[in-house]
């Protein structure tokens, strides 16, 4: 009897028959459209003549892009760039998580510091570039300083938020179960957090890349080719095409990351089943 | 021999929660408000207890002091059980694991070894008759399926005395009617004490060994009926209809006065 109940209740599994052309195609036309789309518009205001001297159009700038690509250069500042990116962030992520950690389960810090970390979350981190400069010199180390800062309170209020929302019913639950302190902790606080905590994950990186981008404007550091100082150089040749062209590259790495994120993000809504469509 | 009765008859009569003039206020001050008043409730080993009332009568408030979330204001709660579990209204699973493994975080708790826990869990959704459905997640169960794995996680504690906070009041009627012939197998040759919370009279009697009605505002115990209806029963047979209308009555009278 019971069996044959559940049989009629199950839900039926969301077709996933599609072939593999059409569910690539599908999600991609509408942006390949609106590249194409602002390519157009782009080419239009070129061909009005708008500050013709020195706005360039797309295929100026697309060939430049295409020539720096095929040098050593650009690719060498794309290293460097992604691989301050991804130290510093990490950081940022070690040192959000366990601020966050810390001040979500010990009450008094959290009376101490909890709305300190939201005001350094709403600080722009140009404004620490002095500070770290002074600190620290035209260095590495600088340029990582503000990452950490401009990215770490998200992380850490991320956590915070995904602690403070966990379902009291499931806590309830969970204690009855003898879940307690650490083990509690571990098997249901943290994991009933993620959700929230990828959120202050991808709040942190876009803080963390805006940081990096900043950084490498203001602290040239001679010999380390980095975007932001391809940039700068250009800047200072007043060489619009190239910006532009860097300007792209930096754009497409925003999305390539962008991306990685909502991809991480689709797959725990679909094991939690938040992502059931009615 | 005889000697082996007597002693089964012992712990059949044996008191597994007592409740001694308990009281329960919440809030403190001008705004305090009752929601157990002298409260006086022995369970005795095995029995099926069913908790029935119009809502603010502390049924729930009641199974939270029980089960040791809660302390009471006044008076006295002992309960000798090895282990209590809840369960809830919600399946109240842990979205991130599967149905197994939602079983397994219980037995995890208790320091269950891994391979024993695998083991055991599996025994137990074989139990619920959820054998097959292991590996999925609870958004993936039905509400019935999603209730007899929070069921198999209670069992899963060890728990000889499980209360139940309206745990089939989201199903349908069908659903529960199932569900109520399972708990009855489930309990089936083992002793286990259930203290059951429900605001439907006739669940109460297709149920329970014995049914008290409790008052509303504050919450006090008003009447207990006992279920004299041999097992199996079913819920639209005519002695459960009866007993459940003079339970109803009496419920009536409660609410209005």
């Amino acid at each position: 009897m019971i069996e044959t109940l559940d049989e009629l209740e199950l839900i039926p599994p969301p077709h996933q028959d599609r072939r593999l052309v059409e569910r690539v195609w599908t999600p991609l036309w509408p942006k390949l459209l609106a590249v194409v789309l602002v390519l157009a518009i782009w080419q239009l205001v070129h061909l009005t003549g708008w500050k013709k001297a020195i706005f360039p159009g797309p295929g100026a700038v697309l060939s430049s892009l295409w020539d720096q690509a095929r040098t050593g250069l650009l690719w060498h500042a794309i290293g460097t760039t992604v691989q301050r990116a991804i130290i510093g962030f990490a950081l940022a992520v070690l040192i959000g998580a366990v601020i966050g950690a810390l001040v979500s389960r010990i009450r008094p810090l959290r009376a101490a510091v909890g709305s300190l970390i939201t005001g350094l979350q709403t600080l722009p981190s140009i404004a620490w570039f002095p500070f770290a400069i002074i600190l620290f010199g035209i260095t590495n180390a600088a340029i990582m300083f503000v990452i950490v800062l401009g990215a770490a309170p998200s992380v850490a209020n991320g956590l915070i938020t995904g602690v403070d929302y966990t379902p009291p019913l499931l806590l309830r639950a969970g204690k009855m179960m003898g879940l307690r302190r650490l083990s509690l902790y571990r098997y249901l606080i943290l994991p009933a957090s993620l959700p929230a905590f990828v959120a202050g994950l991808r709040q942190g990186w876009a803080f963390a890349w805006r940081s990096l981008m900043a950084g490498e404007l203001l602290v040239v550091i001679a010999n380390r080719p980095s975007l932001g100082v391809l940039l700068s150089t250009d800047q200072d040749q007043a060489d619009m095409v190239s910006a532009t062209a860097i300007i792209i590259v930096i754009l497409i790495l925003g999305i390539i990351v962008h991306t990685l994120f909502s991809v991480a993000d689709r797959a725990i809504r679909r094991r939690w089943g938040l992502d059931v469509q009615v | 021999m005889s000697d082996t009765a007597i002693t089964e008859k012992a712990t059949q009569t044996k008191t597994v929660v007592r409740l001694a003039g308990v009281s329960k206020v919440f809030g403190r001050g001008a705004h305090v408000v009752p929601a157990l008043d002298n409260v006086t409730l022995d369970v005795p080993t095995g029995e099926f207890t069913c908790l029935i009332g119009a809502s603010g009568c502390g049924k729930s408030t009641l199974l939270s002091l029980v089960a040791g979330l809660e302390r009471p204001s006044a008076g006295e709660i002992s309960v000798t059980a090895r282990q209590v579990a809840l369960m809830f209204q919600e399946p109240a699973l842990f979205p991130w694991l599967t149905a197994q493994g939602n079983v397994e975080l219980a037995l995890r708790a208790r320091g269950t070894g891994k391979s024993e826990r695998r083991q055991r869990a599996a025994e137990l959704l074989d139990l619920v008759r959820l054998n097959g459905f292991g590996a999925k997640r609870p958004h993936e169960l039905s509400g019935g399926m999603r209730q007899r794995v929070a069921l198999a996680r209670a069992l899963a504690q060890n728990a000889d005395v499980l209360l139940m906070d309206e745990p089939f009041g989201a199903l349908d009627a069908m659903t529960r009617d199932v569900m109520h012939d399972e708990l009855d197998r489930i309990r089936d040759g083992r002793e286990l004490t259930v203290l059951f919370v429900t605001h439907n009279v006739r669940e109460a009697v297709r149920l329970g060994d014995r049914v008290v009605v409790m008052s509303s505002h504050p919450g006090r115990v008003a009447a207990e009926f006992a279920v004299p209806i041999p097992h199996p029963r079913r819920t639209d047979s005519a002695p459960v209809a009866e007993l459940a209308a003079t339970i109803t009555d009496r419920l009536r009278a409660e609410v209005a006065r």
